[in-house]
């Protein structure tokens, strides 16, 4: 494949918070089309990876290339412009509580385009079908479940036709028939629009069923990466340990602490 | 020696982290100007704030306009009695509050009842990433949340001072004139014939002007720049709270240092 087949290029991506390095040098290709799962455990820097390939933070060193062009690079109009053609689903869905669920969805088309408020009433009664919620079009985002309120706020991402939609945890949190039911959603919307999805989460049953293809992080480096089939296979420690979902492994179980002997038997000896 | 250090060291934090505050509240500020445009345009935007900071503090600044107007009353009759003079009562009434009472109670009013309420807002929004996902759909915060709720606050406050002078008066009134039997003309042809239009009404407007753009500014900022947490936030509006409530104040006097210089 050329270049030109990858959406998201990022090179030797580095990110540190404040002396804290998070991401120690990331080497990633998004291929265009495809749902693209990126796993770890809680804490890896997967969220801060995101962020880095949306433009919401700047690398250490490093770069991203969404489409060719540098994200750290653009101006604030040009990262806007490009942000126009991307699509973000946040963890808890960040719905605008003032606004009804239909109000919500048709807030970027609102924003973004002159359409004629009867156009812009279809459009968003298509996206909110797509998600299933075209009945709830007059509730609060108050009253919705946790997996209604992510549907709505995946119908809201898809506004605008991304071409690039990124996903933050989209399965915590939910029941496992809501659960299913966004995953479905991920895949068939990736398909039906033709966009590139790349989706952080840690849940992997739910990843292995539906992706294209996983990278997996720890310490800031990616240590594995492959195809649903071949993670199921794979005789790498960290993956086993991963998808077994193993306590101890070269993930350790217990947080860098002293000494045991030393702790609990240090007074005795004094 | 350490603890001298150490408690050097502390007032020192505290004065650079003062400083640095408030050069990042003028950037604040500056932005939020710069992207005012759609705030300014968009009339429905405007309007809804229009709402939440003025419409919603009537009740709030019409009673309490009115309380202070009649205990202006009670007080100014029992004082200017004893100099024989109960008939200039109207002029005090009105002269404290065009000057004074009006634009300082009503702003301090109004930061706790809309300045509180414009900080917790945006402070919640910026906490439940509601801020971020209108980031990441192109959308500016500061022009499309934080400018027309500080232009909200910015045009609401003069009126509600307004407002709450009139009721003021009208309290002082109903003490003096119904109550105490102060004579009806000579109540307001004294107010008529001491307050004059620039220096005093003019000059308590644009004094609630002012108080409108710190306040509103200190809200808006503190909301925006609140920690994104649940404490964060409630630490955020008591700033709102209490910054306004020395700034209205400080403000007040160096405003009135200038405007009623050598008058007498």
């Amino acid at each position: 494949m050329s270049d030109d087949d990858f959406l998201v290029n990022i090179e030797n991506l580095r990110f540190d918070y404040g002396d804290r390095p998070v991401l120690r040098g990331i080497d990633m290709r998004i291929p265009r089309g495809r749902v693209v799962a990126i796993m770890g455990g809680s804490g890896c820097g997967k969220t801060t990876l995101l962020r880095l390939i949306s433009g919401q933070l700047r690398p250490t060193a490093g770069t991203v290339r969404v489409a060719g062009e540098a994200i750290s690079e653009m101006s604030h109009a040009r990262l806007y412009a490009f942000r126009r053609r991307m699509g973000m689903l946040f963890q808890f869905g960040a719905l605008f509580t003032d606004l009804s669920v239909f109000d919500n969805v048709a807030f970027p088309l609102r924003e973004h385009t002159d359409l004629p408020e009867d156009m812009i009433r279809d459009l968003t009664l298509m996206k909110l079908q797509a998600v299933g919620l075209r009945g709830a079009r007059d509730l609060m985002p108050s009253t919705l479940s946790g997996g209604m309120a992510r549907r709505v706020a995946l119908a809201r991402a898809i506004a605008l036709d991304p071409a690039l939609i990124m996903y933050d945890e989209p399965f915590t949190g939910l029941d496992p028939i809501s659960l299913g039911v966004i995953g479905q959603l991920i895949r068939q919307l990736n398909d039906a629009l033709g966009a590139t999805s790349i989706m952080v989460t840690h849940d992997v049953q739910e990843s292995l069923r539906m992706v294209d293809y996983i990278y997996f992080i720890s310490e800031g480096r990616v240590v594995a990466e492959g195809r649903p089939e071949d993670v199921r296979d794979s005789a790498d420690p960290f993956v086993h340990q991963f998808v077994a979902a193993k306590a101890d492994g070269p993930v350790s179980y217990h947080f860098p602490a002293p000494d045991m002997a030393a702790e609990f038997l240090g007074a005795a000896h004094v | 020696m350490s603890r001298v250090l150490d408690m050097l060291r502390f007032l020192g934090g505290q004065v650079i982290d003062r400083v640095w505050r408030l050069g990042r509240a003028s950037c604040f500020f500056l932005a939020v100007l710069m992207k005012s445009g759609a705030a300014l345009l968009r009339f429905s935007l405007l309007f809804r704030e229009i709402w939440f900071a003025g419409v919603l503090s009537l009740l709030i600044i019409l009673v309490s306009g009115l309380f202070v107007g009649l205990v202006l009353g009670l007080q100014g009759y029992e004082i200017l009695q004893r100099y024989g003079s109960a008939q200039a009562l109207g002029t005090m009434v009105a002269l404290s509050l065009l000057r004074e009472l009006g634009p300082v109670v009503a702003a301090l009013l109004f930061a706790s009842r809309a300045g509180s309420a414009i900080t917790a807002e945006i402070g919640l929004m910026k906490a439940t990433e509601q801020l971020k996902a209108m980031d990441m759909m192109a959308v500016d915060p500061v022009a499309r949340v934080v400018a027309p709720r500080f232009w909200g606050g910015v045009i609401s406050m003069p009126i509600l001072a307004m407002l709450f002078s009139t009721m003021g008066i009208l309290g002082g009134w109903l003490i003096g004139v119904v109550f105490l039997g102060v004579d009806d003309g000579a109540f307001w042809s004294s107010m008529r014939a001491s307050v004059d239009f620039r220096h005093d009404v003019w000059n308590g407007v644009f004094k609630s002007v002012i108080f409108g753009v710190a306040v509103s500014l200190i809200a808006v900022f503190e909301g925006y720049y609140s920690e994104p947490t649940a404490e964060g936030v409630s630490r955020a509006i008591t700033r709102t709270v209490v910054t306004s409530a020395l700034v209205i104040l400080a403000l007040d006097f160096v405003l009135t240092s200038f405007m009623f210089k050598g008058m007498s």
